[in-house]
């Protein structure tokens, strides 16, 4: 057959995914999924965020798959996630009770149980360290074994007493390293927590935050039921927790660089475990399979406890003039909600601000409005239309060639600039 | 973590879901149907929205035909047809007449589809005032509304600017005198192809999170103006090199050789199947 241009489509499949896996090994050496898991938290926690599934050990697959693509190891993730069946839905997890590894303020240095700076990259300086390329394991046993005599004082025992001194503390540098992965060996949740008072409770209480009342209406599902506009605060806030996080980085930045120019304040950062229950699945009324429940709040005794994920959640204070009767204005603070899988803090605080946003809806501005942002910073949505571009246009290209064929012929004589017009019309797929 | 995959790829609650909204789709020709398209093992962009309505529609009875662009062997489709037997293992064929269910890519087959054939075509933009109305929330209003004065607006636009009528593929129908309708990027050639279909006819857009149907013997009219009809791309005088077809729709190709243009029909299958015929008789 004389098909050169789509002909042998199985055959150079096979070829091209054959020389992808050379590709992924021609060096000789294998990737183990447990040392991805162990040294690539970063990327595991992107991952699982973008992905919208939190399995460390199955994103870590995926990025050796992926060969560390991080849009190729969301897409993989998402695609395995459409197989499983929703079966239950948590109850509402209360981020009071997160087991605090990492919490900040930037409005107060004095907040209610102290600020702590826990694990970060904010202050390292971004010099790269060519010891790490004679690292070995031993050298790492080594290094944590110290690690675990030196915070096992000041470690699990005396941390409650250690918080009060740190309130006091007035040097200023309220931070204090240390505070997570107290011993090498204890659980993620070793040295952190839980029960720390929200910054947004105390500013609520000192009168500088406006109350608000509890929404505790069933969320709207986005993977079950498509988003609609206009949307709910449910839905936004599911699209933005998945959101890619170098969109949802940029456009943030936009906001506060240009557009709709807020200059917002993280009223606070906390990142740490929490704890997830759900419904006894047999025993009450209200947790068929497809998890409906009447209160999804309602708690009981009989709940599950069913793990834990790691989060980072992100209340950005928002400074905005209210006008009050007869013209009389009045600055007050507004919140922006940001909450995400893995330590992402980045992704949350632009979160945090795409929320204020979303719910101010300025008109004009394409950040304010909901269809230009929660359309466009998915990461398999966007990266999969651009990348389709790359597929065979054939048969529309000839159609749109037809119509240009007959402009021409029929405008003929007519001026040429009007010719190209129809040329430069896009040729939509 | 290990497990193999269900039948069809999807759990069946999914699949249930997506019949429910094809339903939908079918008692209302043209309207879009809003679902909670799933992301799959292949790019968004790249057919996700047909696959979902394959996999969810597929039984272990079906025969299954995928074309992209006209072809059997492009490709994507030879990418669909592998998962769809990967996750399904029923078979695939390329003849049209034997397929039960057709996934395709911007055509629709030259040899007429019958009664309970079903085509899924894979759609890209589905909302067909997408053009001049970038809102979802406004487009809605107007279909609600049947306010489509933008889209004979548009046509002509191209009729002032160009003295014709413009469009390339995907030019807009309206279904059943009701909705207006992207038909998905096939040439305006196929677009009389929908008109009182004997197959049903699915669109899934999966990006976008739609389904939208022509259910069969639905009326089907390209929007055009009485004093400028709707116009197919033309192949007068063109034949195809291989099998000498005539009034279908051809590739444009180049002979690298002489630098000669030529045709061939973009249905490869339409294509060795005249030439299968002519090596027997």
């Amino acid at each position: 057959m004389g098909y050169v241009a789509v002909k042998g489509g199985t055959a150079a499949i096979e070829e091209s995914i054959r020389r992808l896996k050379y590709e992924r090994l021609k060096k000789g050496t294998v990737l183990k999924v447990r040392d991805i898991e162990g040294g690539m938290r970063g990327l595991i926690d992107q991952i699982m965020s973008e992905g919208s599934l939190y399995d460390e050990t199955l994103a870590a697959l995926a990025i050796k798959q992926a060969e560390g693509s991080p849009e190729e190891a969301v897409f993989l993730l998402r695609a395995y996630r459409s197989t499983l069946p929703r079966k239950h839905y948590a109850r509402t997890i209360r981020t009071e009770r997160m087991a605090v590894e990492r919490r900040i303020s930037a409005s107060f240095k004095d907040i209610p149980g102290g600020q702590i700076l826990g694990a970060t990259y904010d202050f390292t300086h971004r010099l790269i360290d060519f010891e790490l390329m004679e690292e070995t394991e031993e050298t790492a046993r080594a290094w944590l074994r110290e690690f675990a005599e030196s915070v096992g004082d000041a470690g699990s025992g005396g941390m409650n007493d250690g918080m009060a001194e740190r309130g006091d503390a007035s040097g200023g540098a309220a931070v204090f390293g240390g505070a997570s992965g107290g011993s090498a060996g204890g659980g993620p949740d070793a040295g952190a927590l839980d029960g720390l008072p929200k910054v947004s409770d105390y500013l609520r209480k000192e009168g500088l935050l406006p109350d608000c009342e509890e929404d505790n209406r069933e969320p709207d599902d986005v993977t079950r039921r498509s988003l609609t506009f206009p949307s709910t605060r449910s839905q936004r806030l599911q699209v933005l927790t998945r959101g890619q996080t170098g969109a949802m980085t940029s456009l943030a930045y936009a906001v506060i660089r240009g557009y709709d120019v807020v200059h917002p304040t993280v009223g606070e950062l906390r990142v740490g475990h929490l704890p997830v229950y759900i419904a006894d699945p047999v025993g009450s009324e209200d947790s068929d399979a497809a998890g409906s429940q009447a209160d999804p709040s309602g708690e009981s005794d009989d709940d599950y406890y069913i793990g834990n994920v790691k989060a980072t959640e992100a209340e950005m204070l928002i400074p905005v003039v209210t006008e009050k009767v007869r013209g009389k204005k009045e600055l007050e603070f507004q919140i922006g909600y940001g909450l995400c899988y893995g330590q992402n803090e980045t992704k949350a605080i632009a979160m945090g601000i795409l929320d204020y946003c979303l719910e101010a809806k300025k008109p004009g501005v394409p950040t304010h409005d909901e269809e230009f942002v929660l359309l466009h910073i998915d990461s398999v949505e966007s990266t999969g239309f651009i990348s389709h571009l790359k597929m065979p246009h054939y048969v529309t290209f000839q159609s749109k060639l037809d119509s240009v064929r007959r402009t021409k012929r029929t405008t003929g004589n007519a001026n040429d600039g009007e010719r190209t017009g129809a040329a430069m019309e896009v040729i939509r797929s | 973590m290990r497990q193999a995959y269900n039948f069809a790829f999807f759990d069946e609650g999914s699949k249930r879901e997506i019949r429910r909204a094809v339903l939908k789709a079918i008692a209302i020709p043209g309207y879009q149907v809003p679902f909670a398209s799933r992301e799959m093992p292949i790019a968004r962009g790249w057919g996700t929205g047909g696959l979902q309505l394959t996999l969810s529609l597929i039984g272990r009875d079906d025969v299954v035909k995928v074309i992209d662009q006209g072809s059997d062997e492009s490709v994507n489709a030879v990418s669909i047809k592998k998962l769809i037997t990967k996750t399904t293992g029923v078979r695939t064929v390329e003849d049209t007449r034997e397929a039960t269910l057709i996934q395709s890519r911007h055509r629709i087959p030259e040899v007429p589809l019958g009664e309970g054939q079903i085509l899924v075509l894979q759609v890209p933009l589905p909302e067909p005032l997408r053009p001049y109305e970038p809102s979802e929330r406004e487009t809605k209003k107007l279909h609600a509304e049947k306010e489509y004065s933008g889209a004979w607006l548009m046509l002509f636009e191209q009729i002032v600017k160009y003295g014709m009528t413009a469009t390339g593929a995907d030019h807009p129908v309206m279904v059943h005198g009701r909705y207006v309708m992207a038909p998905s990027p096939i040439p305006r050639f196929d677009n009389p192809k929908m008109n009182f279909s004997r197959a049903l006819i699915l669109l899934g857009a999966g990006r976008e999170k739609k389904v939208y149907a022509v259910p069969p013997y639905t009326r089907v009219v390209s929007l055009d103006f009485e004093d400028v009809p709707f116009r197919t791309e033309s192949f007068e005088g063109v034949r195809c090199r291989q099998c000498g077809a005539e009034g279908v729709f051809m590739d444009e190709l180049v002979d690298e050789e002489t630098g000669e243009v030529y045709h061939q029909c973009n249905d490869t299958s339409y294509c060795l199947g005249r030439l299968n015929r002519r090596e027997v008789s």
